[in-house]
């Protein structure tokens, strides 16, 4: 299958590793994985703060970028969120009936990641090899914003070598928020450091999620900790196998 | 007085408590800091989220219940001047008084007015989220009648000179040794020897009431629900204070907003089910008690229904905004919270705190009055899954964030990163530019305001060598 990458601009600008895992992955897997160069960012962070009109022209310049495109993975449960309940509904309200169209159509066809293996390519076992020990962590938009339900953990049940533990109070955010971390970054740290409680009493020595941004701040909080634990993006877990 | 037709007026300020002080982040620094009302907040919040999810779990037609829910309310916000009308001229036919208020202002002096009528310097007063919004104790105390709050919780905060932290346990930043300090300090007759032990509390505070109820001629109460056809009131409540209020006095004064109307009686076969389940984790509440107007030789002979406005035709101006007025006060948004578990309800500033307050003081007020709230989220979700009536609060904060009028600063970042982002050659080279960051130290410790609100407890991650895009284009060179 000829799948369009979008390839969010956090894990294109600070999380390369997140996105090469993602292309290498479906390509183990015998797909064709297109890159159009003109996608930049899903404007999430502009509609979330409060900037619905600057946003508009990054929603058009999405839709517009994989309007050709039959299927799009997104490595991301929160910006496959913005792009399915937000980026039509930006449009109309700003007096776009067009582009709102054109954004719902595209919105369609956008996946996350694990929806993509398990809804449309239809795979479980992906035949990964990771043997660590894994804590997952359910974001917060992709569990109710995506409702990916169960599918990370479902893919990452059957990688070999994995010692996959369950995290205590895993559906709490884990305080990221986008620019709720700035704007509000005590209460921020307040909610990060339970959930790096819960992580640590894990005994993990990875914590995993579908979305870079939220692993960027749990990460950020560990490594400010020197906890010794790791934030790994899924689809790295996903694409490691014995030779790589 | 005059009939003004223009937009509706949102409520007026210095009046009620719809605006702190400060800012949420700033209030919530200090709320952070105090550890023991975080113990009191998680234990408390995380009892009533189990007790909650396990009742709500036996029900089948949960979900089906609320798309009820919403939908009766949505009918009913949708018909509000015809049903509201209906209302009056049924609390009419059955004896009741019925006043429209504006406003705070305008409730406050027709409730005030109404107790110096009786020649009462005393009402009691049925725990009630309206009148604590309009400022109705301070209200009457400016004019020599004293309020005794009935409700355990509600008690405990006027006792402690204190303010409601949430809306259905208004006292649950306390915990029992606290309790036991106020009631020593400020209940009168109190015995010397309290202990904290609840049932030891709850039985001094009943001695304490008892005499109270007993010797008031007027009550004052909000509404859970109105029916319009039958000009029915109903309050639901846990502990039996409400109903002593309700049938003891000869007045009773009732303070609703307008939005508590619901078309039938039967409509209250769905709100029965949803509010009691979803708020305490109770299958059913302690005391429903309902009234029509007056019965004559049974309960209060005096009915007055002032039906209050302040503000909530201005949110129902509003198509985006207008279903926070489906709200039932469940507070179950607030126990399901991550940012309310751990601020508590002062840090709101308003009488409605969590995220239904985040969207409902602002636009009560005018989102500029309250335009931190609107940002007081990490927009999770978890309260959209565990409203009772599918109220979308995170879609509506997003639609008040746009509303709230932003510094020049961050107007100008904005504005410059949407610009990049929307021509991907500037942006490849905004993206290597940004490793430049390094400079302002390792792992960004140096970043200056107010980006060092990330740096102050976590660490940026290390740069990557490469983009993923300069990857890419490496790659697919042949």
């Amino acid at each position: 299958m000829r799948i369009a990458f979008f390839a969010t601009c956090l894990a294109d600008t600070l999380f390369p590793e997140a996105a090469k895992a993602t292309v290498r992955l479906l390509e183990r897997l015998g797909h064709e994985v297109v890159f159009p160069p003109q996608q930049t960012c899903c404007g999430q962070m502009h509609i979330n703060t409060g900037y619905q009109k600057e946003a508009l022209p990054l929603i058009k310049r999405y839709a517009k970028t994989f309007d050709p495109y039959d299927v799009i993975v997104v490595p991301s449960g929160s910006c496959a969120g913005s792009i399915r309940h937000q980026h039509a509904m930006v449009a109309s309200a700003h007096g776009e009936p067009g582009p709102a169209a054109r954004s719902e159509s595209v919105a369609a066809r956008t996946y996350e990641l694990s929806e993509l293996l398990i809804d449309v390519l239809q795979v479980e076992d992906v035949g990964a090899y990771y043997p660590h020990r894994v804590t997952y962590h359910p974001t917060c938009h992709s569990l109710r914003m995506t409702r990916v339900g169960d599918k990370p953990l479902r893919l990452l049940r059957q990688v070999r070598g994995i010692d996959l533990v369950e995290l205590p109070a895993a559906e709490q955010c884990c305080g990221f928020g986008g620019t709720f971390a700035i704007k509000n970054a005590e209460t921020s740290t307040a909610m990060l450091a339970d959930k790096m409680t819960s992580i640590v009493s894990t005994g993990a020595d990875v914590c995993t999620a579908g979305d870079t941004s939220c692993l960027m701040h749990i990460g950020g909080g560990l490594s400010r900790l020197r906890a010794g634990v790791r934030t790994v993006h899924l689809a790295e877990i996903l694409a490691s196998t014995e030779y790589s | 007085m005059s009939t003004f037709l223009g937009m509706p007026v949102t409520a007026p300020r210095g009046v009620g408590h719809l605006r702190g002080d400060q800012s949420f982040p700033d209030a919530a620094r200090e709320a952070l800091g105090n550890a023991q009302l975080r113990r009191n907040l998680r234990h408390a919040t995380t009892t009533i989220r189990g007790k909650s999810g396990r009742v709500i779990a036996e029900l089948p037609d949960w979900q089906e219940l609320r798309d009820a829910g919403s939908a009766i309310k949505a009918d009913a916000m949708a018909r509000l001047p015809e049903l509201l009308e209906q209302l009056e001229t049924r609390v009419a036919e059955a004896g009741g008084v019925v006043h429209w208020a504006a406003d705070a202002n305008e409730a406050n002096a027709i409730v005030t007015d109404l107790v110096r009528r009786t020649g009462s310097d005393r009402v009691i007063k049925v725990k009630s989220m309206a009148t604590q919004e309009i400022g109705l104790n301070e209200a009457l105390e400016a004019a020599g009648i004293t309020p005794v709050e009935t409700d355990l919780a509600e008690l405990i905060v006027q006792l402690g000179d204190d303010k409601p932290s949430h809306i259905l346990v208004p006292a649950i930043h306390r915990n029992r040794s606290e309790i036991r300090e106020i009631f020593l300090r400020a209940m009168p007759g109190v015995d010397p020897a309290l202990t904290d032990d609840p049932p030891v509390l709850a039985a001094a505070a009943r001695r304490y009431l008892r005499e109270t109820f007993l010797s008031t001629k007027v009550a004052v109460s909000g509404a859970n629900f109105a029916i319009a056809d039958t000009g029915t009131l109903g309050v639901v409540e846990s502990e039996g204070n409400g109903r002593m209020c309700l049938t003891l006095p000869d007045t009773l004064i009732t303070v609703m907003g307008i939005e508590k109307v619901l078309p039938t009686w039967q409509d209250l076969e769905v709100f029965l089910q949803l509010l009691p389940r979803a708020s305490t984790g109770e299958r059913m509440n302690p005391y429903t008690t309902m009234w029509t107007g007056v019965t004559p030789g049974d309960g209060p002979q005096n009915f007055h229904l002032v039906l209050l406005d302040n503000g909530r035709s201005a949110v129902l101006s509003d198509p985006a905004g207008r279903s926070a007025l489906h709200c039932i006060r469940c507070s179950a948004c607030l126990n399901v919270c991550p940012v309310y578990e751990r601020t508590g309800g002062h840090s709101y500033g308003s009488v409605y705190p969590g995220p239904i307050g985040a969207v409902l003081s602002p636009q009560l007020t005018g989102v500029a009055d309250n335009a931190s709230l609107p940002y007081a989220s990490s927009l999770c979700g978890a309260c959209f899954d565990a409203c009772p009536v599918k109220i979308d609060i995170p879609s509506m904060l997003v639609h008040l964030r746009n509303k709230v009028p932003h510094g020049r600063a961050e107007r100008a970042a904005m504005a410059a990163a949407a610009y990049t982002m929307d021509r991907p050659k500037l942006y490849a080279s905004a993206q290597r530019a940004a490793k430049l960051a390094r400079i302002l130290g390792r792992r960004g410790r140096g970043l200056p305001p107010p980006l060092s609100g990330w740096t102050a407890g976590r660490d940026l991650p290390e740069f990557p060598k490469q983009t993923f895009r300069d990857w890419w284009a490496q790659r697919e060179q042949p």
